[in-house]
């Protein structure tokens, strides 16, 4: 047993963490900076995080991710970082010179209170960010929300960017949340057939699933522009999917520019992609094209295919609260039980909204915000599921207990492809039923005794 | 491509003045005296600067204090719950990332590992504003109540400094209040020093305060040693524990691969210190020799050849015929597979050219493995080495000691009262050295170099990027952060720290692992599909026409 010493009898933790659920906001803020077209992440801290970060986004995304930092040692956590972010500004433009530089903080020059728009207005006065080139700035301490705190601050960060000009662009600004490079590239080839105009920020298709070809480019072609960010001021209105990632930005702009905003859910699964299409028609004015509706007909039918094998097995969940939740209403919907339910991310609407998805449930679901893999661990030791649904730490739980799992979300440190197969969307949905199916059928295959081991199932 | 059919021609001179070309003076400067040119070798090597801050904005390779405390040095030791008191981020980094395997087999399936787990005070604003002091308390009493480890090691991250937090009465106070759990802590703060060496240093110093010697009973074994400096990532340290057996040579402890507490806490009794990385762990090696009088010599269980002279080296040491006997019968028994993998694989990889960039000692010892395929270094250097890792411990009294150094805690150590004894005597150690056998003594990369190499200390991802596309290795090593940027160029790229998904590479079926791993890189036709056709002749000279 690799995780042995967990025991089946929940007590209560009022301080310590075990097996968390979540990670610190910088990571999430670096994620969302690779998404803007030639912009270098900056980690406004000791050099430690920024190691860390690439480090586990490039376990995750199998890419090169480049970041710079700010690299304090003692001396700039007594005396404040402004030496060592006005020195990288200098240094990172005159050595790689990015169209954009996109700063986050840390534990430390948080807690040292390190003034970030400060410190950017005396490097421009310097001279230390050249004409024509940005900074953006994100505040992302460690110690409060998590990763996908960080990524949302970041994504708002990218607002103030915004310029309106006077003159509307007839699009419609598009804020996909933390999904795969794929996931944003599935989201745009949606809106291209629905004939939408979008601005796609974060976008991280083309930056982190980049070709092989022996040449090796810092930036990418992927990527928002800073132009697009800039016009995203003159949008007919914002899309944000995901309360978590997303919903702040969008609200940004609405507040500052009276761009109007939506809020959806991630489009995973039947139901939460039906309510993304149908915003698009109904904001853009577009019908839904036959391509479109093909697509829905499918996974209607897979799902009507594959309902025996479905129908009331016991699923545990865990994973950034966006995702989670689609997730819940995903697998509600095709019959089965979601019985476990964890997000490492603070914040009381998650378990609200869950309740109201499992609402119907036959049975009582447990659900926690703030919960860690050992909680998750203990729930399955006493009312064991038929499915883990989770990133590849939930791989102990599922060998010791003897579950199969899906690796669905951050980090995936042990599979590949999930860079390049989306997960959102009606072809999405396809591709996380195949898997759903595929975990059960493989393990009924191993598990049969000889005589109900049937060529047809 | 074949190493025939490759002109590549370069003078490492103007190689150093291109990687530099691009800085800003002060940056261009700096970076000057961190790349040295491998030159008059009987002259001694010239001097590098090493182990000094990174640049701002510089995209480094380097890590920090906190990781070399404990992911590189705690993290590999089962038994005892590593704690780490700040927000979550640091904790959750460290988790598993290392490939740092264990066995808990031995003590049965209910053997303590919670290597697998990870612990965290989850620090949150009100904790940073009103101290954390509390709730590292709780959560130290938690982690007992839950596990009853014998031990819990606290780790301070940057936050945790920063706000004063006195992690180290607290581990104190809990200690007493639990009584049959030894809890200490670690102030190895993210911003303490220039890299994760300093790390190594904080986790060292305390291991030896806290655990080293706490128990005296006997351990058995003729001869007995600890090998100090292997982490065993990827198995190393299960395959130079299989030959030690093998020899009849008992290792009391590793530290820190596949330890546990028990074994850090019988370390004193070992006659021989036998040190693997010098960078992360010279300070345990002297530390234990002036107090209980072990003496220390530098070993290398990388490539087949360095693993039986380091076999060699322990049993002259012990000068027991019956051990060298014994080492000389094993080393034959295992060196036909060896050879018999190298002969087979060295027409493929002769002559081709490696660049490695790891650690503070690792470089060095993965040389040894490149030249038993006959490929050439002709590049190297350290992440978070130090002068004398590259220069040789001649030149240690001459290091100019700056203030991120002075913040590292160096502990003075007596000779114990009841328990030091001087395992050779001071004739038997000079008789020993005549000999050949060097004690106390690492000669540091530079020397086993060609005249020429490029010895480069903290690389950064700009140069690292130049180095490839200048001097076109056909492999290059380094970690994760570099392993794509390096593949992007059309150059296959090995992870020296966590060997991607491979190993073991150390000892002797380690060194076959690696000549097969290396043989697959750089003879994998992956690299031969960077250009489509159509791009290796773009000019079209006419139309294809269907008969």
């Amino acid at each position: 047993m690799l995780l042995r010493h967990t025991p089946k009898e929940i007590s209560e933790r009022k301080a310590l963490t075990i097996n968390p659920a979540k990670t610190c906001q910088p990571i999430g803020a670096m994620y969302a900076a690779l998404g803007i077209h030639g912009c270098l992440p900056h980690s406004h801290g000791s050099q430690g995080c920024c190691a860390y970060h690439r480090s586990t986004l490039t376990r995750h995304y199998k890419e090169p991710i480049s970041a710079a930092t700010s690299s304090f040692t003692e001396g700039a956590s007594v005396f404040g970082g402004q030496a060592n972010l006005t020195q990288a500004f200098n240094n990172i433009f005159t050595v790689y010179n990015p169209e954009i530089v996109a700063v986050h903080t840390t534990c430390l020059s948080e807690t040292i209170g390190d003034d970030l728009p400060q410190i950017r207005k005396k490097a421009i006065k310097e001279g230390k960010i050249p004409e024509g080139k940005e900074v953006i700035g994100a505040s992302t301490p460690s110690y409060v929300g998590s990763h996908v705190t960080g990524f949302s601050n970041m994504v708002k960060a990218m607002t103030d960017l915004a310029e309106p000009t006077g003159k509307k662009n007839g699009k419609i600004n598009l804020i996909p949340g933390w999904v795969e490079p794929c996931d944003m590239e599935e989201l745009k080839r949606l809106t291209k057939l629905m004939g939408v105009g979008t601005i796609l920020f974060p976008d991280t298709s083309g930056v982190l699933n980049s070709p092989l070809t022996g040449e090796y480019k810092m930036f990418p072609a992927g990527g928002t522009t800073v132009a697009e960010l800039k016009s995203t001021a003159d949008s007919m209105g914002t899309l944000a999917l995901g309360e978590w990632c997303s919903a702040d930005a969008a609200r940004q702009l609405d507040k500052k520019h009276k761009v109007p905003c939506t809020v959806l859910d991630m489009p995973f699964g039947l139901k939460a992609t039906d309510r993304f299409i149908e915003a698009l028609r109904t904001i853009a004015g577009v019908n839904v094209p036959d391509e479109i509706m093909t697509e829905r007909g499918q996974l209607v039918d897979l799902i009507s295919d594959m309902h025996q094998y479905f129908f009331h097995k016991k699923v545990a969940l865990v994973g950034d609260p966006d995702q989670v939740i689609a997730m819940t209403e995903f697998l509600v919907s095709i019959d089965m039980c979601p019985v476990h339910i964890v997000t490492g991310t603070p914040g009381k609407k998650f378990e609200k909204r869950i309740r109201e998805i499992t609402a119907d449930m036959p049975f009582e679901v447990n659900v926690k915000a703030k919960g860690d893999f050992f909680l998750l661990h203990q729930w399955m030791k006493n009312e064991p599921v038929d499915l883990l649904i989770s990133n590849t730490y939930g791989k102990y739980i599922a060998r010791d207990e003897d579950v199969p799992l899906i690796r669905w979300g951050f980090p995936i440190l042990d599979r590949q492809g999930h860079q390049y197969f989306p997960t959102v969307g009606y072809k999405g949905g396809l591709r996380l039923l195949e898997k759903i199916l595929s975990a059960i059928m493989d393990r009924k295959d191993r598990d049969d005794p000889e005589t109900k081991f049937e060529l047809v199932l | 491509m074949g190493a025939a059919e490759k002109l590549v021609q370069w003078n490492p001179t103007d190689i150093k003045a291109e990687l530099i070309k691009k800085y800003p003076p002060k940056v261009a400067r700096k970076r000057a005296k961190q790349i040295m040119i491998n030159e008059a070798l009987e002259n001694g090597t010239p001097e590098i600067t090493a182990n000094v801050r990174t640049i701002p904005g510089i995209i480094t390779m380097r890590g920090c204090t906190y990781a070399g405390c404990k992911g590189v040095i705690m993290g590999p030791t089962r038994d005892i719950v590593n704690l780490v008191h700040g927000p979550i981020g640091c904790s959750f980094y460290a988790w598993l990332t290392r490939r740092n395997q264990t066995d808990a087999g031995p003590e049965g399936p209910d053997g303590e590992n919670f290597m697998n787990y990870c612990f965290s005070t989850d620090m949150q604003d009100q904790d940073i504003i009103f101290g954390g002091e509390k709730k590292l308390e709780q959560a130290i009493q938690e982690a007992y109540d839950l596990f009853h480890p014998k031990s819990i090691a606290v780790f301070a991250t940057c936050p945790v400094g920063l706000i004063g937090d006195d992690i180290h009465t607290i581990s104190r106070q809990m200690k007493e209040k639990l009584g049959d759990c030894n809890v200490y802590a670690f102030s190895c703060e993210g911003y303490k020093g220039v890299s994760q060496s300093a790390g190594h240093h904080i986790a060292n110093n305390q291991v030896f305060r806290h655990i080293v010697g706490e128990n005296d009973k006997p351990v058995e074994g003729k001869y007995k040693i600890n090998l100090l400096g292997e982490y065993n990532i990827g198995g190393d340290g299960f395959e130079i524990d299989r030959v030690f057996k093998k020899c009849g040579i008992t290792n009391i402890s590793t530290f820190s691969g596949n330890s546990t507490y028990e074994q850090f806490a019988t370390a004193h009794q070992a006659d021989l210190n036998a040190v693997m990385c010098h960078r992360s762990i010279n300070y345990v090696a002297d530390m234990l020799e002036t107090k209980f009088g072990i003496p220390w010599i530098k070993v290398n269980f990388i490539g087949a050849n360095a693993t039986a002279k380091s076999l060699r080296k322990i049993a002259a040491y012990f000068e027991d015929q019956e051990l060298i006997d014994k080492v000389e019968a094993v080393i034959a028994e295992e060196m036909p597979d060896v050879e018999a993998a190298a002969s087979e694989i060295l027409p493929r990889t002769g002559g081709k050219t490696a660049m490695m960039f790891v650690g503070g000692s690792r470089a060095h010892h993965y040389k040894e493995l490149f030249d038993e395929l006959g490929m050439k270094t002709i590049s190297a250097g350290y992440e978070f080495g130090h002068r004398d890792d590259y220069e040789g411990r001649r030149v240690l009294p001459h290091i100019k000691v700056d203030a991120d150094s002075r913040n590292i805690e160096e502990i003075v150590v007596e000779a114990d009262e009841t328990r030091f004894s001087p395992r050779k005597s001071e004739e038997e150690l000079k008789a020993l050295e005549e000999g050949g056998l060097k004690f106390k003594d690492y000669e540091g990369l530079a020397p086993d170099l060609e005249e020429g190499t490029l010895i480069i200390d903290d690389l950064n991802q700009y140069e690292a990027e130049k180095l490839v596309e200048l001097m076109k290795p056909d492999i290059f090593c380094a970690g994760i952060k570099e392993k794509f940027s390096i593949q992007k160029l059309g150059v296959p790229m090995k992870q020296l720290h966590s060997y991607d998904s491979g190993g073991p590479y150390a000892g002797f079926k380690g060194a076959i692992n690696f000549y097969k791993e290396i043989d697959r890189l750089v003879n994998s036709r992956v690299w031969s599909y960077m250009k489509a056709p159509w791009q290796e002749n773009p000019q079209l000279s006419g139309t294809f026409v269907w008969e």
